[in-house]
């Protein structure tokens, strides 16, 4: 019998807020712990928490870039256990009233539109983080992540493949990037996915039992996890045994997946409406101010990047992949250079330096107009190609305007039909060997006299100069 | 007949991590489902044209700005904490896999 993997994900984003979600403690992640905790988010008996409002705008502008409906009427409740990652014995979530609902979200696999549901967007609270290295028999708590703004993102099981589930995630990392809201660290927690997923018979309508895979740190992590558990729960069937509902955690190390949990054993968390919050109501005129405000998102920026300028669908991927890299783009033809030279500047030479010096393409030295003068000067024949690669790396380090590295350097191009001329006739003079080897029908002994020329004016010739000079030469005499 | 047995009584008991003795949950199985038949009276009423109460103060919109304030020194922080160690809390090692 054939099987098909049904996933659905959930998805823990840390949202940018300046403060935590309740209270003013500032959100920082490398802080010494317990420095930025409060009566709030300790969780001290009388503490009053108060909603962030940014943190509410920044949710409602995920909820809308994701289709969401936004709840004109939303409340926080309690989510009650016992752990110590807080210590109100409850964290402060949402039970039936999420903020954003019934959603959709589209994204590209192999260059197809796929489309997946958003069941939900709701407000939490992020908790504080265990650390075991402490001595035997003990755990430490740092409360600085209790009461981090976060929005918990559950999706329809829509997803048929560890592959395309790779894509959703990419993408939907890509709009939060693209929205601002979320520096998307995954090293440092600030978004977690985490995926539920079962198996059924091909044709079958009903689900299959499923499984919630926890621990994954990485978005290749979450394709493996599920490539391993679609084989295990196919295997388990085959051989007729019965799944059970259960958390799973994913082992890294060892590439599989170890039981946690399973339903029966699980919480009973007994929701129950927050009374220390008062109730969310976003009215039309905040949700329309808000969805105003919203950045042109990824899909839609990539497909008015290839429509106007005339740019490959991989081209324009690449330009759009950060909202910043297709700023810089965008400014850059602004100041004068063709899209596709522009193209290819910024996502070959230009990417390259960028990786090698881990900066980031917002805070370099090269300003996208410096980037449009240095083709400009290739354009117009000032420099060879060959010159603005050896500029570009001293124009990243100094920030210089390309044409005053060029002068400063004398790397001006050498057009002048003379001049060249003198010196290729020496250099035919020192190497008869290749002339007579040219002339006798060895037509590849011209890209060594080539070769020479460059050599001997530094890269500085005008390349197409030359080969009209040679062919010249070496045809008269 | 109450409609709380025992058992639910000691599910209950262990989702609030409380240990009952006999007494207590034999009581407890009366009390508890006491309440439950006073929820059955009050389901009598007929609330067809009330709106359901979704809060206990008639208010919305109520937040603070994102903005940084002061947080507690690091002598207040520990000041009622049963153990601590340098920046950490201390809490007896947790040993399962339960966080949510």
């Amino acid at each position: 019998m054939e099987y098909e993997v049904v996933i659905g994900m959930e998805i823990h984003v840390e949202i940018d807020t300046k403060s935590k979600v309740f209270c003013g403690c500032k959100n920082e992640f490398h802080a010494p712990a317990n420095s930025h905790v409060c009566p709030v988010c300790l969780g001290m008996p009388g503490a009053l928490p108060v909603m962030n409002r940014e943190m509410v705008n920044k949710s409602v502008a995920v909820g809308l870039a994701l289709n969401c409906e936004i709840s004109r009427w939303s409340k926080m409740d309690r989510k009650n256990y016992f752990y110590p990652d807080q210590s109100k014995n409850y964290q402060i979530s949402q039970f039936d009233l999420p903020l954003c609902h019934d959603g959709s979200c589209e994204f590209e696999v192999n260059g197809e539109i796929n489309k997946i549901g958003i069941t939900r967007a709701h407000l939490e609270e992020d908790t504080a983080r265990n650390d075991h290295t402490q001595g035997i028999g003990e755990s430490g708590i740092d409360f600085n992540r209790c009461g981090v703004s976060l929005l918990e993102i559950v999706t329809e099981p829509d997803l048929r493949s560890a592959e395309q589930t790779y894509a959703f995630l990419n993408h939907l990392k890509q709009t939060l990037l693209y929205l601002g809201v979320s520096d998307c660290n995954m090293e440092e927690g600030s978004l977690r996915a985490e995926p539920n997923i079962s198996v059924r018979p091909v044709g079958q309508k009903e689900f299959g039992i499923k499984s919630e895979v926890k621990n994954v740190a990485s978005f290749s992590g979450v394709q493996k996890a599920i490539e391993y558990e679609f084989k295990r729960q196919v295997k388990a069937l085959k051989k007729g045994e019965t799944l059970i509902q259960e958390t799973r955690g994913w082992d890294a190390d060892q590439g599989i997946t170890v039981p946690q949990r399973t339903k029966e054993s699980a919480h009973d968390y007994r929701y129950f409406p927050e009374p220390d919050l008062i109730p969310i109501a976003v009215d039309e005129a905040w949700e329309q101010e808000i969805r105003e405000s919203l950045p042109e998102l990824p899909l839609a920026r990539k497909h008015r990047t290839t429509e106007q300028y005339s740019l490959s669908d991989y081209d324009a991927g690449v330009l759009t992949a950060s909202r910043e890299m297709a700023d810089y783009f965008e400014a850059c033809v602004a100041a004068g250079a063709p899209a596709k030279l522009a193209t290819n500047w910024i996502t070959g030479d230009l990417q390259a330096l960028i990786s090698d010096a881990k900066a980031d393409i917002t805070n370099i030295k090269i300003t996208p107009e410096q980037l449009a003068a240095m083709i400009g000067l290739i354009e117009d024949g000032t420099i060879s190609g060959k010159i603005a690669k050896d500029i570009l790396p001293d124009m990243f380090e100094s920030g210089k305007e390309p044409k005053v590295i060029v002068e400063e350097n004398g790397l001006v191009q050498i057009s002048d039909l003379s001049e060249l001329e003198g010196i290729i006739r020496e250099i035919l003079t020192q190497h008869p060997g290749p002339v007579e080897d040219f002339r006798s029908g060895k037509m590849q002994a011209k890209g060594f006299l080539v070769g020479q020329s460059m050599k001997a004016t530094k890269g500085k010739a005008n390349p197409k100069v030359v080969n009209q000079i040679l062919d010249q030469l070496l045809n008269e005499e | 007949m109450s409609k709380i047995t025992t058992e639910d009584v000691e599910y209950v008991a262990g989702l609030a991590q409380l240990i009952l003795d006999d007494d207590s949950k034999e009581r407890l199985v009366h009390e508890m489902g006491d309440i439950l038949n006073y929820m059955d009276a009050l389901n009598e009423l007929d609330t067809e044209d009330i709106e359901p109460m979704m809060h206990v103060l008639d208010l919305a919109n109520v937040y603070r700005e994102d903005e940084v304030k002061k947080s507690l020194s690091k002598e207040d922080v520990f000041k009622n904490a049963p153990k601590s160690e340098g920046d950490y809390f201390l809490v007896p090692r947790i040993l399962d896999n339960t966080e949510s």
